[in-house]
């Protein structure tokens, strides 16, 4: 017997209508774990960087991690992966909500799409029953809506869909697919399942998942939620009040967003405004949360309630999340109204709360510099909250300038040229990033920056604290509780960063010290992708209840498979450089791990060489970031070695032309 | 999900929300969470089902009632159809979902009801009024007393 996995994927060629389950091996579950680890060994097993992204032989896989739907808390996570349009990388792009749970319920661990279906189809997926469904009565409805439709015709209140809105239809390079309060946005994984011709996949599941060890199992899950409640009780004192406490960055709860509209950048990601908070503009947004907010709501079996659900007077209610409350907003220099509004709009076109508004922002920077011209936007309103109402319908319909800017920042200036690749300055892989720039520079944020393959801060970050504690009383009382470190040296390692000195950024922590500490919270966040862990229990917050010393134990009682802190480590090593060589497959290289030039002020140019040199060699890489000979096969990736010496990967010294598949970056801006 | 851990044999060897003996009526959209536990099994439908409309928010017919009945898969075994009861999570100290539910929305309250049993005997005295009428007084007190000896026995 199967613990916490079932066991089986469902395979589906949309071309030929051919549905198959298939038994998994549960060698690959101890090797790769599941969720991200076995996506990314599917996508190094069947698409070679010979497939493009809207190539019928892409895959669009859609797992559920490897605990969900058992009764850890908080682990309800869909990993979607495939190939991104917008970075030609490797996407894994996830979301909470219920769709992982139900699916393993119904008797799966994975959907694998491939081919291409000639309609728009839905997947209905009823436990052994599995259709394929027309669906040319839901073209161009919003995500939402066509969830509820589906739900609607089948009779099954309680199915749980993941659909597309306007803009996965339209392939938009950063579409997203929507499910319920959340959403798998980053990459334009929603633009695949679009050119799959998928509108939805839906679920619904009565049968059970086993544990291998239950009474052990539940003991672990009761320790979690008592945690949980102590943390609740206990935030953590001398760090922002969304950093301090457990969950997705409380963003549906605080009303207070001095922080945020401060010091994060507007319009398109270039104007800091310092003194913008004030009484008036408080009162007025905590009007307008406190009148559109009707609940604050949670994931499948969590209770952390990060998102809301937001009724925007005179529009359908939608369900929101985090951080695109405001990016909206300060796109547009606008106010919270306009973004709760225009966030509706967008939930239902299915598009990334992210990237979207800088596109738009873009856009109108090109106009206000004559780069582009009144041709380009004809019939465009006058007002800003207008023109960007205007902008996303012309983005997702890909109509006129909308056909180019549905690409992202990074394409739409190639295509544009005279002179927009300038105005495209805040990518990383062709990936719009946070608004976000700073003055010095931060030695572990550059490397986890410039390396991170999930190309989002967010998603990177979290186990150390952003910033030193000014006193060392403060950093002594951190330090007191801090279970959640792998080793002893990361107290030290804090205690000693100070504010200024010395032992100040950027050149303390050292860059042994960075390397250990980006290591670190990198792997949790892997970890958690592959068991389908929010991160929002896990690696984002500082000290979470799940953590190195207690995963192998879940793991072990969970899934019955022999686990410790050791093999976790190196199982989560081994499917994060799979990540990477598919991705050096695709062309990256050491030329595309870097951030934004703007992203700080003061640089260090032979200090960040030093940093990533010394990152690449901690990793087991080569001076290109090339995953080596010795330290594939030290992974049990031979396979992975063997396939680099064949495509001559090795002698790449970087300078190679770029590929159309290559992820090089040229503009350089 | 909790709750179909605790009745799973052995316990907590597996998870089936489809198994649980409570569930949540739940559409974010329209704001309506409501939970209900299941409770004594109906062999039919009932009669005079309405839709409630409650500040606003309008409910289905069966969603307050707790009863697995022929109507709806609620509240049953899904591969037998069998009905589930809550029982409370018998044994623990509180029912697993309320210990669970840590933000509070399912909580324990004890409820005293007053039987009335004045009520009671005097429905029970009319039935037996009518069967004695029906069968003679002699044959119920020979009828009651073997029941209370087999009972016995």
């Amino acid at each position: 017997m199967r613990y916490a996995e079932t066991g089986y994927n469902l395979e589906i060629d949309l071309t030929r209508g051919n549905i198959e389950r298939v038994a998994t091996d549960p060698k690959e579950t101890e090797l790769y774990l599941g969720g991200l680890g076995t996506n990314a060994k599917i996508i190094w097993d069947r698409v070679p960087p010979e497939v493009d992204p809207f190539s019928p032989d892409n895959l669009l896989i859609f797992a559920a991690g490897l605990l969900c739907g058992t009764p850890a808390t908080g682990c309800n996570r869909t990993i979607v992966s495939t190939i991104s349009p917008q970075t030609r990388l490797m996407a894994f792009s996830m979301m909470g909500g219920f769709w992982a749970p139900e699916l393993k319920y119904a008797g799966y661990d994975k959907v694998i799409l491939r081919g291409k279906s000639p309609d728009l189809v839905y997947l209905w997926i009823k436990d052994d029953k599995v259709e394929i469904r027309d669906a040319a009565h839901l073209k161009g409805k919003g995500a939402i809506e066509t969830a509820t439709l589906i739900c609607q015709e089948l009779k099954e209140p309680k199915a749980q869909v993941a659909a597309i809105g306007l803009a996965g239809e339209n392939r938009v390079y950063y579409a997203s697919i929507e499910q319920g309060r959340s959403s798998a946005s980053r990459g334009g994984i929603g633009a695949v399942m679009g050119d799959k011709g998928v509108k939805a996949l839906a679920v619904r599941g009565s049968r059970d998942l086993n544990i291998a060890r239950p009474a052990e199992f539940m003991a672990l899950c009761n320790e979690v939620l008592d945690y949980i409640k102590f943390r609740n009780d206990n935030p953590i004192p001398g760090v922002m009040p969304i950093l301090a406490g457990l969950g997705s960055p409380q963003e549906m709860k605080v009303h207070d967003e001095k922080w945020h509209t401060e010091n994060f950048m507007w319009g398109n990601s270039r104007v800091r405004r310092k003194d913008f908070w004030n009484d008036e503009i408080a009162t007025a947004w905590m009007e307008t949360l406190d009148s559109m907010r009707t609940r604050l709501i949670s994931c499948y079996n969590c209770p952390m309630t990060c998102g809301a659900t937001i009724s925007p007077p005179g529009k359908p209610t939608y369900m929101m999340k985090c951080f695109s409350k405001l990016t909206y907003t300060m796109a547009a220099f606008s106010d919270l109204e306009f973004g709760l509004g225009i966030a509706q709009s967008a939930t239902e076109y299915g598009v990334d709360g992210f990237s979207t508004p800088q596109v738009m922002a873009f856009a109108l920077e090109l106009y206000e510099n004559g780069i582009l011209t009144d041709d380009d936007f004809p019939g465009m309103p006058a007002d800003n909250e207008g023109r960007f109402y205007w902008l996303l319908d012309r983005i997702v319909r890909r109509e006129g300038i909308g056909d180019v800017l549905a690409n992202g920042t990074y394409w739409a200036a190639k295509e544009i040229g005279k002179g927009a690749e300038a105005y495209a300055h805040n990518t990383i892989k062709k990936h719009e990033q946070l608004p976000l720039k700073l003055s010095m520079l931060n030695p572990i944020y550059f490397l986890m920056y410039a390396t991170g393959e999930k190309m989002n801060i967010t998603q990177i970050e979290g186990q150390f604290p952003q910033a030193p504690f000014p006193e060392m009383e403060q950093r002594e009382a951190f330090v007191k509780d801090w279970i959640q470190v792998p080793d002893e040296k990361f107290k030290q390692y804090f205690l000693d960063w100070e504010l200024r000195g010395e032992k100040s950024i950027p050149y303390y922590p050292t860059p042994e010290m960075c390397c250990d500490i980006v290591d670190w919270q990198e792997r949790m966040h892997y970890i958690d992708d592959a068991l389908g862990m929010c991160s929002g229990l896990s690696s984002f917050p500082l000290k979470p209840p799940y953590h190195i010393h207690n995963y192998p134990k879940f793991i072990a009682a969970g899934a019955g498979i022999d686990m410790d802190e050791d093999k976790l480590t190196q199982a989560a090593k081994r499917y994060r450089t799979l990540v990477r060589a598919n991705n050096i497959r695709r062309g990256m290289r050491r030329k595309d791990d870097k951030p934004p030039k703007n992203h700080w002020k003061k640089r260090f140019p032979e200090l960040e060489k030093e940093l990533l040199d010394t990152y690449y060699q901690f990793k087991g890489w080569n001076d290109q970031g090339i995953p080596t000979k010795e330290s594939l096969d030290e992974l049990g990736l031979d396979y992975v070695s063997k396939d680099f010496e064949k495509r001559g990967i090795y002698s790449d010294d970087g300078d190679t032309p770029s590929k159309e598949t290559s992820a090089e970056k040229e503009n350089g801006v | 999900m909790i709750c179909s851990a605790f009745h799973a044999l052995p316990k907590y060897s597996s998870n089936n929300p489809a198994r649980a003996r409570i569930r949540v009526v739940r559409h974010p959209l329209e704001d309506i969470y409501v939970p209900v536990y299941a409770g004594e099994a109906a062999g039919a439908e009932c009669a005079g089902r309405d839709k409630y409309v409650i500040d606003g928010k309008q409910y289905d017919e069966c969603a307050f009632c707790r009863a697995p009945c022929p109507s709806r898969d609620d509240f049953k075994e899904p591969d037998s159809g069998l009905p589930l009861k809550c029982d409370m999570c018998e044994g623990e100290d509180e029912p697993l979902c309320v210990k669970w539910c840590i933000t509070d929305a399912l909580v324990l309250e004890e409820r005293e009801e007053e039987i009335e049993e004045e009520d009671t005997q005097e429905e029970l005295a009319i039935g037996l009024e009518s069967l004695a009428d029906k069968h003679g007084l002699q044959k119920i007190i020979d009828a009651v007393a073997r029941m209370s000896k087999a009972k016995k026995g």
